[in-house]
């Protein structure tokens, strides 16, 4: 944590210096995304008509009810509702199961030491360092044997068993500091692994397991590749489905509508960030039980 | 009927063995302390007993019954370990009843059995608390209510009042022994304070580089420590430690330490008298080396000396004199009110009915 008690050292000027590349940082982030957020909210003869960059002269809410239910997206006239749904059908379980194996993983490697424990969690945090496009092949194999290919169950699979190696990775870490005198009093109490595990150790777990899902529910919501990969037409999750806005913009643009589909697509994630930020960042740094 | 017998338990890690061979036995009701500094082994044993950890050779037998293939939640024990290891997501009423939750025991007589070990520790207020609420003497006395619900043959301290404050630790090592004194427990207690370990235990058995030195009654370890190690570890200050010379001379058996000028003469008990001739070293309490006028009692050996004093250090019950005798750094414990300052030589009582003597080369005690 940062020591906001420290005695400051640095002078004035540089603490100007310091908010002001702050500020601009900031800023430069948050740019395009206000842009995105004002056009949503203009007609699209506004924006024709004076530029790309404006203050709405008149707030056009219906451009979200159209990008909602009727906007077309790659001949598809039903908006961007089903593919919300479809997204939230493959983000929601899969991050629900893989923070929770991730959380056992975790604790069975960071608690019950065992022969070879070192050697399994290597090979689980290797899988953060594979590159996605390495893992496209086999998974096309997987899916097609067991024939969850176009599905959004076959989508769960994958984004539940890669996401495993940073769920298990976060929880591992955060369990090391839990105390191995309280594992070895759970062994004399007479608790056995999963009785320590929903007794003791999970209602220690909130902090890492807010961060888990946050990081986990981003990163299905915005997972692209496997979307386009993996399905088709009406099974694609909606990061999938924009592509189809790209074509839509070529031919007829609609910016007003289809900038409020974008901001539809990102409000889960930042919804769930405006929410949760702030176990997310304390989450990061705390540890267990001091 | 013995509680714990330990036969020729050892434990390498590695190529590095930590415990040589220990073989102890312990009564039912005993308070028995493992006491040595750090990386002794005390600790690795008494994992071994609890079954947190398994011996590399040796068997463990809790209450006649080998133990060794026997899991921890079967042994029959109970532990209270130094970082109290409370589950911070429970109350102290659920911390207490974990373990009878854990053996299905019916809510009814978990109840029965939290009234009870809370009434024992006088800790019923605080058992809708969290351990987190507490402090640490309350926490402490928590970590014993978990340990006495079950009301199990052995009871196992790890170090359990080394987290506390100096003046928290006196009162709960007192409460710790009259509790032992009431419920009769069978305790093995590890710590690495001998103080803890002289105020107590029934027997203490001093550990060092994975070895018993003694396994005695304080009072024997205090006054007869087996060998050198043990003579300087128990005591605060420690034992004076000499090298002498023993002699036979007219009026009896005497020890000459130091050499030269510097060399003096102490009058010994007549049992010295088969060293005499050898090289030793002479052990001497810091309690029997004080002001000249002091009475020791009735009988033995009383010598008087005049020592250069190097230092002070009162404590207001008494003062510790860093003297030479013979050449040698000895410590004396004199009364308040002799106040000596350094560069005077004071003159002492040395009371020799309570002298030890060792062997140089093994250290081992031979008188």
């Amino acid at each position: 944590m940062l020591d906001r008690t420290a005695p400051d050292t640095m002078p004035a000027w540089g603490r100007l210096l310091a908010h002001v590349v702050v500020w601009a940082l900031g800023l430069a982030f948050l740019v395009p995304f206000i842009v995105v957020v004002l056009n949503s909210l203009r007609t699209a003869q506004e924006i024709a008509q004076t530029s790309m960059i404006g203050w709405p002269e008149s707030w056009a809410f219906p451009n979200y009810a159209e990008a909602w239910s009727q906007f077309c997206v790659a001949q598809n006239c039903t908006g961007l509702q089903p593919f919300m749904w479809n997204s939230a059908a493959v983000t929601i379980p899969a991050t629900i199961v893989s923070t929770l194996l991730g959380a056992v993983a975790g604790y069975a490697i960071s608690l019950w030491r065992f022969r070879g424990d070192t050697w399994i969690f290597g090979l689980v945090v290797l899988g953060i360092f594979l590159p996605q496009q390495v893992r496209l092949i086999p998974w096309t194999f997987v899916l097609r044997d067991i024939g969850l290919i176009n599905t959004l169950a076959g989508l769960v699979l994958i984004h539940t068993i890669q996401g495993l190696s940073f769920t298990t990775l976060f929880c591992r870490n955060y369990y090391l500091s839990i105390p191995q005198d309280l594992m070895k009093a759970a062994r004399i109490d007479g608790a056995g692994f999963f009785r320590t595990f929903f007794r003791i150790v999970l209602p220690l777990s909130p902090p890492i397991l807010i961060v888990t899902v946050i990081w986990q529910f981003t990163h299905i919501w915005n997972e692209f590749l496997y979307g386009v990969t993996f399905t088709t037409g009406s099974q694609q999750p909606v990061t999938a489905a924009l592509i189809g806005l790209n074509a839509a913009i070529a031919d007829v643009p609609q910016y007003g509508v289809q900038s409020a589909a974008v901001v539809l697509a990102a409000l889960p994630t930042l919804l769930v960030y405006l929410f949760g930020g702030k176990y997310f960042l304390r989450g990061l740094t705390a540890g267990a039980v001091k | 009927m013995s509680a714990l017998t330990l036969r020729g338990i050892t434990k390498t890690f590695g190529t590095m063995p930590v415990l040589k061979g220990i073989d102890m036995e312990i009564e039912s009701g005993e308070f028995t302390v493992l006491v040595g500094p750090s990386g002794c082994g005390k600790s690795t044993l008494l994992n071994i007993i609890a079954g947190l950890e398994p011996p590399t050779g040796g068997t463990v037998e809790i209450g006649g019954r080998v133990v060794n293939s026997v899991a921890p939640k079967d042994r029959n024990i109970a532990m209270v370990f130094q970082t109290y290891a409370l589950y911070p997501s429970m109350t102290v009423r659920q911390n207490i009843t974990f373990s009878l939750e854990c053996r299905n025991v019916p809510k009814r007589e978990r109840e029965a059995a939290v009234a009870r070990v809370a009434a024992l520790l006088q800790i019923e207020t605080l058992l809708g608390r969290k351990p987190s609420q507490l402090s640490g003497g309350q926490r402490q006395r928590v970590a014993m209510g978990r340990a006495l619900v079950r009301d199990p043959l052995l009871f196992l301290f790890d170090e359990p009042l080394s987290n506390l404050d100096a003046k928290l630790r006196v009162e709960m090592r007192m409460e710790i022994k009259q509790l032992h004194q009431r419920i009769r427990s069978t305790n093995v207690y590890v710590t690495h304070d001998q103080i803890e370990a002289m105020t107590m235990a029934t027997r203490i058995a001093v550990m060092h580089q994975g070895e018993v030195q003694q396994f005695a009654d304080p009072d024997t370890v205090y006054n007869r420590p087996a060998n050198l190690f043990v003579a300087r570890f128990m005591g605060a200050p420690p034992m004076n430690t000499l090298p002498a010379r023993i002699e036979t001379a007219a009026g009896g058996v005497r020890a000459v330490v130091g050499k030269g000028e510097a060399a003096m003469t102490l009058s010994l008990p007549a049992a010295c008298a088969m060293q005499a001739g050898r090289e030793v070293v002479l052990g001497l309490r810091p309690e029997c080396i004080a002001e000249e006028d002091r009475w020791f009692g009735h009988g033995g050996e009383r010598v008087i000396l005049e020592l250069p004093v190097e230092m002070t250090e009162p404590t207001g019950a008494e003062t510790i004199v860093l003297a030479r005798l013979g050449g040698e750094r000895t410590l004396a414990r004199v009364s308040p009110d002799v106040r000596l300052q350094p560069g005077d030589r004071g003159r002492f009582a040395l009371d020799m009915r309570r002298v030890c003597l060792f062997d140089p080369g093994t250290g081992a005690l031979i008188a």
